[in-house]
């Protein structure tokens, strides 16, 4: 039986939910907020996953040692709005049992 | 006034599709898209991406994908308003629809069939105050007519491959070219950032990185822009046109007020039968619609694109009487007079 995480995640009006994530889904931190539906259907994971896109950019407020950048993932944050130091694109976060107790904010929708 | 028997908004792998299904029940199809080539989310955002969960093909590029579709419909004549977005629809007395863009193009049909995806692609706009009062008085997301920059000065801001085409091209037509991205690395074709860095270095393009665009100044048209350099204090740059190239981001737009029931951000429909909504004869399908257990897959709107053509001759043709054949068996009668069929078997003696 594969590890549950917890995990908190501050939806775009300021509420901080709670959240249990499966770590042996293959899922992202995009996907967990689209299958709690924490922000509308249409306005996160546009793109699928593909970090082609930053409608699933969050701000990363815990000091957990997260996946390094991808260039592509890089590149996409320097055209998005919003960008702060802690900016991520959540599809790039895929949960592990090391990311117990994340806490993120979701960037706000451009 | 364009006339056609199924009016679809939507030009991607949903929408073409369709166009297919339409054709052997001989429905011909007219397709609108807000973008100017077809194939929606496929050639806009990931042409060069693979697709593993199209049946028959273990993968095949997105790209690859749509230039297939146009090839399966080329025999059934579609056309296209490409450019524009569906931007009103009226129902007339008799049930048929008028769809007219917000060019102002009028599309006459009995069946509506919205394959819209997410919704049109809209330039995304930067989070700058003041910025809306000021479009299409200097500051313009997108490029339609080169020569209104014509010995102007411009500033463009941007990172990726628009950006950087854009600068160059209109070296030759601005007074003053300025490129301005909040990194100084770029993401573009090899030879446009080479380019760039060339023009650069010849003084052609003022390039100011890594920067922001944090205000624009002017009365009733741009005369300036604050530019803020990490770490610095802002300055103002003057120029005529302020041209923000941050992509393109799609959004349900002006479908949503159609009097459709939408939930979810997309339009609910009848799965249990056909895909129509709630306005008898408009269909939605691919990932524009919602059902219970709905999933936004190409192969689904595939299948939805089937069933809502069957509904639609019905609707059109009420008397008629119609099976589904398989293409093996009926073959292709396209509208330009080519036939496909599989090749007879021949009954010859061998002595």
């Amino acid at each position: 039986m594969s590890q549950d995480i917890n995990i908190k995640i501050t939806d775009r009006e300021g509420v901080t939910h709670k959240i249990v994530a499966p770590t042996d889904m293959a899922m992202n931190l995009m996907e967990v907020v689209r299958s709690y539906e924490l922000a509308p259907e249409g306005t996160i994971g546009i793109c699928g996953g593909m970090a082609m896109c930053a409608s699933c950019q969050c701000y990363v407020h815990s000091d957990h040692e997260l996946p390094e950048m991808s260039v592509d993932e890089d590149m996409m944050l320097a055209e998005a709005f919003y960008v702060e130091e802690n900016s991520r694109l959540g599809c790039q976060i895929q949960m592990t049992p090391e990311l117990d107790g994340l806490e993120v904010e979701l960037a706000p929708e451009s | 006034m364009i006339k056609t028997d199924i009016l679809i908004i939507g030009a991607g792998p949903t929408g073409l599709f369709t166009v297919f299904e339409a054709g052997l029940l001989k429905l011909k199809c007219h397709l609108i898209d807000a973008l100017p080539q077809p194939g929606g989310q496929c050639s806009e955002i990931y042409p060069k991406k693979p697709i593993y969960d199209i049946p028959g093909y273990p993968e095949v590029l997105a790209g690859d994908l749509v230039d297939n579709l146009m090839k399966q419909i080329e025999p059934f004549e579609p056309t296209f308003t490409l450019g524009e977005r569906a931007e009103t629809i009226e129902k007339l007395d008799d049930g048929s629809f008028i769809v007219t863009t917000n060019k102002g193009t009028k599309h006459h049909a009995p069946i509506v069939a919205i394959a819209g995806g997410l919704g049109s692609f809209e330039p995304r706009k930067p989070p700058i105050q003041n910025l809306a009062n000021y479009e299409d008085k200097g500051v313009e997301y997108i490029i339609r007519d080169p020569e209104i920059y014509r010995n102007k000065k411009v500033v463009i801001a941007g990172g990726g491959d628009s950006a950087l085409d854009w600068s160059i091209f209109l070296t030759d037509v601005a007074s003053e070219v300025t490129l301005v991205h909040r990194r100084t690395e770029f993401r573009g074709a090899l030879d446009s950032v080479e380019k760039v860095q060339e023009l650069k270095n010849l003084g052609k393009i003022n390039l100011i990185t890594p920067a922001e665009i944090t205000g624009i100044h002017g009365e009733d048209h741009v005369t300036g822009v604050e530019i803020t350099k990490k770490g610095e204090d802002s300055f103002t740059l003057e120029t005529d046109h302020f041209i923000p190239l941050f992509g393109l981001a799609p959004k349900l737009g002006p479908i949503g007020d159609w009097g459709l029931e939408i939930e979810k951000n997309a339009i609910k429909v009848d799965n249990t039968l056909d895909y129509q909504t709630n306005i008898p004869g408009i269909y939605a399908i691919g990932d524009v619609n919602t059902y219970p257990g709905k999933l936004k897959l190409i192969l689904c709107g595939f299948h939805e694109a089937t069933l809502m053509c069957q509904s639609a001759y019905q609707r059109i043709f009420p008397d008629k009487k119609y099976v589904m054949k398989y293409t093996t068996v009926s073959g292709i009668d396209g509208f330009d007079g080519t036939r496909k069929e599989a090749p007879k078997a021949v009954v010859k003696a061998i002595n």
